[in-house]
C-alpha cells in the first residue's frame, strides 16, 4: 500500500524528517508515536503532499506509484486521506455541500459523472448515522463554531464519505472526551477492511485501546527509532519517551 | 477643450431642453457655477489621493445622446432579477425606456424624475426634498445637480410597502463612441414605509461610458430601506456613485454594494442620522482584477444620540487591481450612546494588487462605542491544503476560501433571488463550478 524510503524533508532551513523508512500493507493499522516535535505531523503532511515541505531525499510510493510531483488533490484522488489535528473553518459552506464538492471532484478526476443527488443523500445519511451525527449538523458551515469533538467527528465523517485506501489520523484523539473518542474509534474500525490501511498518529496510548494497531513505531528527531507490536505502546505509556531518547543518543 | 470646459459650455444647450422658469432651474444654475469654480477633484485633495480622474477627463464624451436605441427584453433579461416580479425603471443611454420599464402610481409612486421635476402635483415634494441632503459643494455632485433632469423618482407614503422590489437599471448601448450619463434619483420613504431597491449600471459594448450618479434617499421615522447596488460592469465603464441618505428617528437603512467590475468605480456613500434610534448599515463585497480600480468612501454622521452604524466591507483584489476603503465616522458632541462599528478586510491575490484602507474617526461625544478594524492578507495556506487534501483542486479550493471570506456580507441580503444571483456572480467571478449553488 504505502512504502516510504529514506525520506528526508525540511521546511525552510530546518530539517525535520531525517531518513524515514516505513512500509504499510493493506489491511494493517500502524501507530506512530513520539514526543512533541519529533516530526509526526510533518510526516503526515508530507505524505498528504503539503507543499510547504521540501523533500530533499527519498521517495513515497502508493501502490507502487511514486507520489513525487503529485499535488495534495492528486493524492486525495488516489486514495490518501489526512484527518487534521486542527480542521479549518469554512464559513458559508455547509458540511453537505463541502462533501458534494469533494466527492464529485474525486469522481471527475477518475472520469466519472457527478454522483446522482439521490445516491449522495443516501450516502450522507448512512455515514452520518454511523458516526452518530445529527442531521442539523450537516447543514452547518464547515467546522465553524464546532467544538473540538465535533470537528474530529466531522473529520472521520469525511473519511467515511471519501473511503480512502490510506487514512492518516493526525492526533485525532486530542480534545476528545471518552464518549467522543469511542464514537470516532468505532467509526474508524467500521471503515477498516483488508483493502485499506490506517496510520494513527498519537501522543498517548489511549486511542490505541480502541483502534488496535498491528505495528507501533516511535518517531524521534525525524527518524523511526523503534518499531514493535502494540505492547510497545504500553511500554511507552509506562516509561515515557526519555529512555528511548537515551538509547538513541548512545 | 477639456471635459470641464465642455460640460460648462454644454450647460447652455442643456437649458434649451428644460423649463428654465421652474425653481429647480435656479438650483441647477447655482450648481453649475459651483462646478465651474471647483472643477474635477484632483489627487491633491485628501479624499481623492488614491483615485485619479485624469484619464477619464481625456475622453471625448457625448453629453447628450443623439439617437434612441431600442433594446429587446430578451437580450437584456439576464441583467434583471427576472426570477421575481419587480417594478422596473429602465434607462437606455440615459433615456427612459417605457418598453422595458414597469412603473406604478398605485398607492406608491415608482416613476421618473423628469415627471417629478415638471408636474405640478409633485412640486411640493420637490420643494421639500430635491437637493436638500445632497452636497452643495462636492464638485461631482454639483455637476450632476446642474444637469439633473432624469432618473428614478420613488415616493412611498406613510405605512405603505410596495408590492415588489424596485429595479433601477441603466443600460448603455455603445451608440456613441463615449457617453457621459448623469442620472439623478430621489427616493422618499415616509413614516413606517418600507422598500427594497436594486440598482445596476450595465454597459453592453466596449465603448467608453462614464456615469456620474446622484441619489438622495430620505428615510422618515421608523421607515425601512434596503438598497442593493450591483456593480458588475465592463472594463470600459466608469461609475461615480454619490449617495446621500437622510435618516429620521427609528429608521433602518441598509446599503449593500457588490463591486465585481468596472474600469473605475467610486462610491461616495453618505449617511446623516438626523434622529434617534437610527440604524445605518453599509456592507460591501468587492472582487476585482486586471487594472480595475474601486474606491469606497463612506461617511456616517452621528448627529443625534442613541444611534447605531455598522460597516462591513470585504475586498479581494487580483492582478493589478487597486482598491481604496475610507470610512469616516463623525460623532457629534450630543450624539451620546452612539454605537459605531466598522470593519474592512482585504485579500490581495497578487503582488501587484494594492489596497489603501483608512478609518477616519472624529468623535466629539464621550459616552460612545466605536470600533474599527482593517486587515490585509493573503489566503490561508493551511486552509488551502485542508481543502486540497479532500480532493478539491487548488483553483476551486481558492474560490471556496474566497467565498467563505466574503460570505457573511451576504447574510443580510433579504431578497433570496438576489442572494442567489450574487452568489452566482461570485462563482463566475472566481471562475469555478463548485457542484452546488453557493
Amino acid at each position: 500500500m504505502l512504502k516510504i524510503n529514506n525520506l528526508h524533508a525540511r521546511v525552510e532551513d530546518k530539517e525535520i524528517l531525517r531518513g524515514i523508512n516505513l512500509t504499510v500493507n493493506a489491511g494493517e493499522v500502524h501507530a506512530i508515536m513520539g514526543p512533541n516535535g519529533s516530526g509526526k505531523s510533518t510526516l503526515a503532511a508530507v505524505i498528504a503532499g503539503k507543499e510547504e515541505f521540501e523533500i530533499t531525499e527519498g521517495e513515497i510510493f502508493l501502490e507502487g506509484e511514486n507520489l513525487e510531483d503529485n499535488s495534495p488533490e492528486d493524492r486525495a484522488h488516489k486514495g490518501i486521506f489526512l484527518s487534521f489535528q486542527y480542521p479549518v473553518e469554512i464559513p458559508g459552506v455547509s458540511v453537505t455541500n463541502f462533501m458534494k464538492t469533494a466527492i464529485n471532484e474525486s469522481r471527475k478526476a477518475k472520469g466519472l459523472e457527478d454522483m446522482p443527488a439521490k445516491d449522495m443523500l443516501k450516502l450522507i445519511r448512512e455515514k452520518s448515522e454511523m458516526l452518530e451525527i445529527d442531521r442539523k449538523f450537516l447543514s452547518r458551515s464547515l467546522n465553524e463554531g464546532f467544538s473540538g469533538g465535533e470537528k474530529k467527528r466531522n473529520e472521520i465523517f469525511q473519511m467515511a464519505m471519501l473511503e480512502p485506501k490510506l487514512a492518516i489520523l493526525d492526533e485525532t484523539d486530542s480534545g476528545l472526551d471518552i464518549d467522543a473518542l469511542r464514537i470516532v474509534a468505532n467509526g474508524v474500525n467500521k471503515l477498516k477492511s483488508k483493502d485499506n490501511a490506517v496510520i494513527v498518529i498519537t501522543h498517548y496510548q489511549r486511542l490505541l485501546e480502541y483502534i488496535v494497531p498491528d505495528f507501533v513505531h516511535v518517531l524521534h528527531n525525524g527518524k523511526i527509532v523503534k518499531s514493535g507490536t502494540k505492547d510497545l505502546a504500553l511500554e511507552l505509556e509506562e516509561k515515557g519517551y526519555d529512555w528511548l531518547k537515551q538509547e538513541t543518543v548512545i | 477643450m477639456d471635459l470641464k470646459e465642455k460640460l460648462v459650455s454644454s450647460f447652455l444647450a442643456f437649458e434649451n431642453g428644460v423649463d428654465v422658469d421652474n425653481p429647480v432651474h435656479d438650483i441647477r444654475t447655482e450648481a453649475i457655477k459651483n462646478f465651474e469654480a471647483k472643477g474635477f477633484p484632483t489627487k491633491k485633495e485628501e479624499a481623492w489621493k488614491y483615485t485619479s480622474l485624469n484619464t477619464l477627463q481625456k475622453i471625448d464624451y457625448s453629453i447628450f445622446p443623439k439617437k434612441e436605441n431600442m433594446l429587446e427584453y430578451r437580450d437584456v433579461k439576464k441583467y434583471f432579477i427576472h426570477e421575481i416580479d419587480t417594478f422596473k425603471i429602465v434607462f437606455v443611454d440615459g433615456v427612459y425606456s417605457s418598453f422595458l420599464s414597469e412603473t406604478t402610481h398605485d398607492g406608491v409612486d415608482v416613476c421618473l424624475m423628469s415627471s417629478a421635476l415638471n408636474k405640478p402635483m409633485y412640486k411640493q415634494i420637490i420643494d421639500v426634498y430635491f437637493n436638500k441632503i445632497a452636497s452643495k459643494d462636492d464638485s461631482l455632485t454639483t455637476l450632476n445637480t446642474a444637469f439633473s433632469k432624469e432618473g428614478a423618482y420613488i415616493y412611498i407614503p406613510k405605512n405603505k410597502i410596495p408590492k415588489k422590489p424596485i429595479e433601477i437599471v441603466h443600460f448603455s448601448t455603445g451608440n456613441e463612441a463615449a457617453l457621459l450619463l448623469q442620472p439623478r434619483n430621489l427616493i422618499i420613504a415616509e413614516e413606517n414605509a418600507e422598500l427594497q431597491i436594486i440598482e445596476r449600471h450595465q454597459s453592453l459594448t466596449a465603448n467608453e461610458v462614464f456615469t456620474n450618479s446622484v441619489t438622495e434617499i430620505y428615510a422618515a421615522k421608523n421607515s425601512n430601506v434596503d438598497y442593493y447596488k450591483v456593480q458588475n460592469d465592463l472594463t470600459t465603464a466608469s461609475l461615480i456613485d454619490n449617495t446621500y441618505i437622510d435618516q429620521k428617528d427609528g429608521s433602518v437603512v441598509k446599503v449593500h454594494t457588490f463591486s465585481f467590475g468596472g474600469k473605475l468605480t467610486r462610491n461616495n456613500l453618505n449617511f446623516y442620522q438626523n434622529g434617534e434610534r437610527i440604524d445605518s448599515t453599509m456592507k460591501g463585497v468587492t472582487i476585482i482584477e486586471e487594472k480595475q480600480h474601486i474606491d469606497h468612501h463612506t461617511l456616517v454622521h452621528h448627529i443625534q444620540p442613541n444611534c447605531e452604524s455598522h460597516q462591513d466591507y470585504k475586498g479581494i483584489y487580483g492582478e493589478n487591481a487597486t482598491g481604496v476603503f475610507n470610512g469616516k465616522i463623525i460623532v457629534d458632541k450630543i450624539a451620546q450612546k452612539t454605537n459605531a462599528f466598522q470593519q474592512n478586510n482585504n485579500i490581495l491575490m497578487s503582488d501587484k494588487a494594492t489596497i489603501n484602507t483608512k478609518p477616519q474617526l472624529e468623535i466629539f461625544a464621550d459616552d460612545v462605542k466605536c470600533s474599527h478594524g482593517c486587515t490585509i492578507g493573503q489566503l490561508d495556506e493551511e486552509a488551502l491544503f485542508y481543502l486540497q487534501s479532500r480532493g478539491i483542486p487548488k483553483k476551486e479550493a481558492r474560490a471556496l476560501l474566497m467565498y467563505a471570506f466574503a460570505n457573511n456580507v451576504l447574510e443580510s441580503v433579504r431578497i433570496p433571488e438576489l442572494k442567489v444571483r450574487i452568489n452566482k456572480l461570485i462563482a463566475n467571478k472566481l471562475g469555478v463550478r463548485l457542484g452546488f449553488d453557493l
